[in-house]
């Protein structure tokens, strides 16, 4: 029993991460209709640029996060504006193949500058806590709750105000967008903005209780990959709940199938999805 | 016809070079550096048939690359099987894994494509990295025979084996070249162009694209299954993503959906890296924005870049010669008016 | 004599229903249109007589066969061809070479003829190329055969459409807004083009927003509306119809 709630609140940890990310890639792609290959260098930046500022900076943990959201953020701005922007009339295939180029240009320079070794950021929260029976670390609990509040803001952020509504309407509707007078280009720029700012805080909660590597971000992508397609390219509620659904599972499976395959399982449940539904579970509606 | 004359002799002014650069380097290393590169050819003209002229990225050409490379490991070293049947078999069991894959993978399009098979990329790898009793794990195969001896032909140097390499890739080439250039190619071709056209005009694409699937996962099995015996020992890392990476960036680099573009990619990149040896784990830092620039800019690469300049060369002259008939043509008939008139 | 039928063809998309019960007839020999407002569901329509989308319900027959549920390709061979609005060309590509693979489907090379260039392909491939030529000749771009195809104007490339239809030996052809984005001295070309192609024994179905085009040149209309199909006849009739001039006045302009 013990084990099964230790799992669940892994579950639950592993679960606030990915979702943090996928809700990036599928902003993205519900604005663009891109599917940012970058998605996981991105992650990948946040993680270096947080430990730098805490270790050579002698930044406080807090601060190094929002520095680091700052940065990626910029840098997915800058990713739209130089390089998906001009490609948007382009074939479907180029935008992927321009963000790979943007992905391996950013792990070579990361590696180039901090080395290829694994590196452990050293968060202030490392204490162990005992909550109802299960030993867990702080940090473990600062994630799960941080990712709540960064989904609340998010939440307010797209719902309440002015700018948000107008990220929502593009992604209904472009053209329709257009229309009504929206700076598509200005809403674009912000979408990136703020999909690069929740990579850097999913990497940066993170990363105490995983390592840092220009690599790490492999996996990751392609688990959000997954978790967009479960929960349907551009919804926002969908990748938020196919983040959970992937925690727990593989929580799960590491515990109770095996240990050595848990990366394997989401990649499973992708193959058997796209296998039933070649266009996602929850394909566009209608159509011409 | 004098293009073609040209084009032709410039084929074989490079097959004769390709023949003649184990004398003239007389450099085991750069023999061994050229070989790699054949090698890559043969994996990136795999991947050309299928995202260059059919349209379709597969971003699990490493998985296939990596299943040819352990078929014909696990069947040499581990069932002591004969290289030349070993081979034949690592083939047929890439091959049939792609025609399954690909019955599967091809029912998606576009970005689900891309997806779906960087999913089926990392099972693959997933699958070879955690598989200790089959595939050694992490450590990987070790003592892979070099290829089997035929008749009095051995393959134990590195000129023999540079020899045997050009071999298959001029057979890669030659068979690209010809599928590229019949009905079959221009089928292929007109799913890239609109699949929804192509269904109207009476192509049956999933037919198809499974075909091309299929051929493009050979060619990704041929080239592991040289690599195999070539290197003598694998690990994990080469079905890893980064070797598709690697691949697609030869291909865009040299040209996607062109013939010369695998050639001309594979080779600059491979000699140029060897230039820069120091940068050798920083290289894309260099390729990675190339490859970003020159798909905005130069979306056909080097070799289509060059197609294309010349294609408009000739009708830019076309169009002058047309103009200048024309000018002479209504000189002529002004001179006529004016003849009339005076 | 009916040559093409649609029976109760029906298409819902999730709650939207595109196109309702809708019957229809093709005579053959005869240039047949479709019109009606914006959303009416006309290219829909297209998609289910071309095999494209599945309809809900109904049928569709050809010659007295069941196409229904025949996917797009094997509809193509039976002779049914159809345009888009616009036509992805290979821009880099010339002409002749976009139009050859139009002829396809009358062969039967595989890979294996294509490795070992057999008798095989050398025949089929001088026959789709004869059959461009001749398609291209049709209809009326000779001249501009070896051209690349992305220096065509938008009227040059309506036409390789056309011909791209052609070439697949059709006994009719669907255009979908064939004469749209081209001026008015052109959209008279294409009119011509398509009685060119009736004269040569090829039914004709179209979609066209051009009225005056379409009043000139169909021998019978249907108008759908939301869906349905509110009107058939002869151009006299739908223009003196009721149904429609509401149809069309309380939807977009009648063009």
């Amino acid at each position: 029993m013990d084990v099964l709630i230790q799992q669940l609140f892994n579950g639950l940890t592993l679960g606030s991460v990915y979702s943090l990310v996928a809700l990036g890639l599928t902003l993205v792609y519900g604005i663009l209709h891109i599917p940012n290959f970058a998605h996981g260098a991105l992650y990948m930046v946040g993680g270096y640029i947080t430990l730098t500022m805490m270790t050579q900076a002698g930044l406080n943990y807090w601060i190094a996060i929002v520095v680091s959201c700052l940065v990626v953020g910029g840098l997915a701005v800058l990713m739209e504006r130089l390089v998906f922007h001009p490609l948007r009339h382009a074939p479907a295939i180029h935008d992927k193949i321009a963000a790979i180029g943007i992905m391996l240009f950013l792990e070579a320079l990361v590696q180039f500058i901090w080395g290829a070794e694994y590196q452990t950021m050293v968060s202030p929260y490392g204490q162990v806590v005992n909550v109802a029976g299960v030993t867990l670390t702080m940090q473990r609990l600062l994630i799960i709750v941080a990712t709540v509040v960064v989904m609340i803001i998010l939440y307010i952020f797209l719902k309440k105000t002015f700018t948000g509504a107008t990220i929502i309407a593009m992604s209904q509707n472009r053209d329709g967008a257009n229309l009504v007078g929206i700076n598509t280009n200005r809403v674009a720029m912000l979408t990136f903005l703020v999909s690069g700012a929740l990579a850097a805080i999913a990497v940066s909660l993170s990363a105490p209780i995983n390592l840092v590597f220009p690599g790490m971000g492999h996996l990751v992508l392609t688990k959000a990959f997954v978790i967009i397609i479960l929960g349907g390219m551009g919804s926002i509620p969908g990748a938020i709940v196919g983040g959970y659904i992937l925690g727990f599972t593989e929580a799960l499976g590491a515990t109770y199938i095996s240990n050595d395959y848990k990366d394997v399982i989401a990649f499973v449940i992708l193959v058997l999805i796209l296998t039933i539904k070649p266009n996602g579970l929850f394909a566009a509606k209608g159509g011409h | 016809m004098a293009g073609l004359l040209k084009q032709r002799n410039i084929i074989a002014v490079l097959i004769v070079f390709a023949i003649v650069f184990p004398f003239i380097t007389n450099n085991n290393y750069f023999i061994h550096i050229m070989t790699l590169a054949f090698i890559w050819i043969i994996g990136v003209y795999g991947l050309n048939l299928l995202a260059g002229y059919t349209g379709y990225l597969s971003l699990a050409h490493a998985g296939f690359f990596a299943i040819g490379a352990y078929s014909l490991a696990l069947l040499t070293t581990k069932a002591q099987m004969n290289y030349w049947l070993a081979f034949v078999l690592a083939l047929i069991i890439t091959s049939v894994l792609g025609m399954i894959i690909g019955l599967i993978s091809l029912r998606t399009k576009e970005h689900f494509f891309a997806i779906y098979t960087l999913c089926v990329g990392y099972i693959i790898y997933l699958v070879i990295d955690k598989w200790d009793s089959l595939t050694g794990g992490v450590r990987g195969l070790i003592g892979i025979p070099a290829p089997g001896n035929i008749g009095p032909i051995e393959f134990n140097t590195p000129i023999s084996n540079y020899y045997l390499v050009l071999f298959f890739l001029l057979i890669t080439v030659l068979v690209v070249y010809r599928i590229v250039h019949s009905l079959t190619g221009r089928t292929y071709i007109a799913i890239r162009n609109s699949e929804d056209l192509a269904q109207t005009i009476g192509i049956n694409t999933m037919k198809n694209k499974l075909m091309v699937f299929v051929i493009s996962t050979f060619f990704a099995g041929l080239a592991g299954a040289l690599y195999a015996s070539f290197i003598r020992f694998i690990g994990p890392d080469i079905g890893y993503i980064t070797i598709t990476f690697d691949l697609l960036t030869y291909l865009i680099v040299g040209g996607i959906g062109t013939l010369s573009g695998p050639v001309i990619g594979t080779i600059l990149i491979v000699w140029v890296s060897q230039q820069l040896q120091f940068l050798q784990d920083y290289r894309m830092m260099i390729f990675g924005p190339i490859l970003t620039l020159l798909v905005i800019f130069y979306p056909r690469g080097i070799s289509g870049g060059f197609i294309d300049w010349r294609a408009k060369r000739k009708e830019k002259k076309q169009n002058q010669l047309n103009l200048e008939n024309q000018q002479m043509l209504s000189a002529q008939e002004t001179s006529a008016a004016s003849n009339k008139n005076g | 004599m009916v040559f093409l039928e649609t029976k109760n063809l029906t298409k819902k998309f999730g709650g939207n229903t595109a196109v309702n019960n809708v019957d229809f007839t093709i005579e053959k020999g005869k240039i047949n249109a479709i019109i009606g407002p914006n959303g009416a569901g006309k290219s829909t329509f297209f998609n289910l007589v071309s095999g494209f989308h599945p309809p809900t319900s109904g049928q569709v027959i050809f010659k007295g066969k069941d196409i229904t549920k025949l996917p797009s390709n094997k509809i193509a061979e039976l002779g049914v061809a159809r345009t888009f609005q616009t036509t992805n060309l290979f821009d880099q590509a010339t002409v002749l070479d976009n139009v050859i693979v139009g002829h396809r489907l009358r062969t039967k090379s595989n890979l294996f003829d294509a490795i070992f260039r057999t008798k095989r392909l050398k025949q089929e491939e001088k026959q789709c190329r004869d059959k461009a030529i001749e398609v291209l000749d049709f209809v009326g771009l000779t001249d501009v055969a070896y051209k690349l195809a992305g220096s065509l104007s938008q009227e040059e490339k309506k036409r390789v459409a056309f011909a791209l239809g052609l070439a697949t030996d059709p006994e009719i052809i669907f255009l979908d807004e064939p004469a749209a984005g081209v001026n008015p001295d052109e959209t008279d070309g294409l009119a011509e083009l398509m009685e060119k192609m009736v004269e040569r024994g090829i039914t004709v179905c179209l979609i066209e927003h051009k009225m005056s085009m379409i009043m000139k040149l169909a021998d019978k209309i249907m108008v759908l509306s939301y869906g349905e199909k509110i009107a058939e006849g002869t151009p006299e009739e739908i223009q003196n119809n009721e149904a429609v001039i509401k149809a069309y006045l309380g939807g977009s302009a009648i063009a």
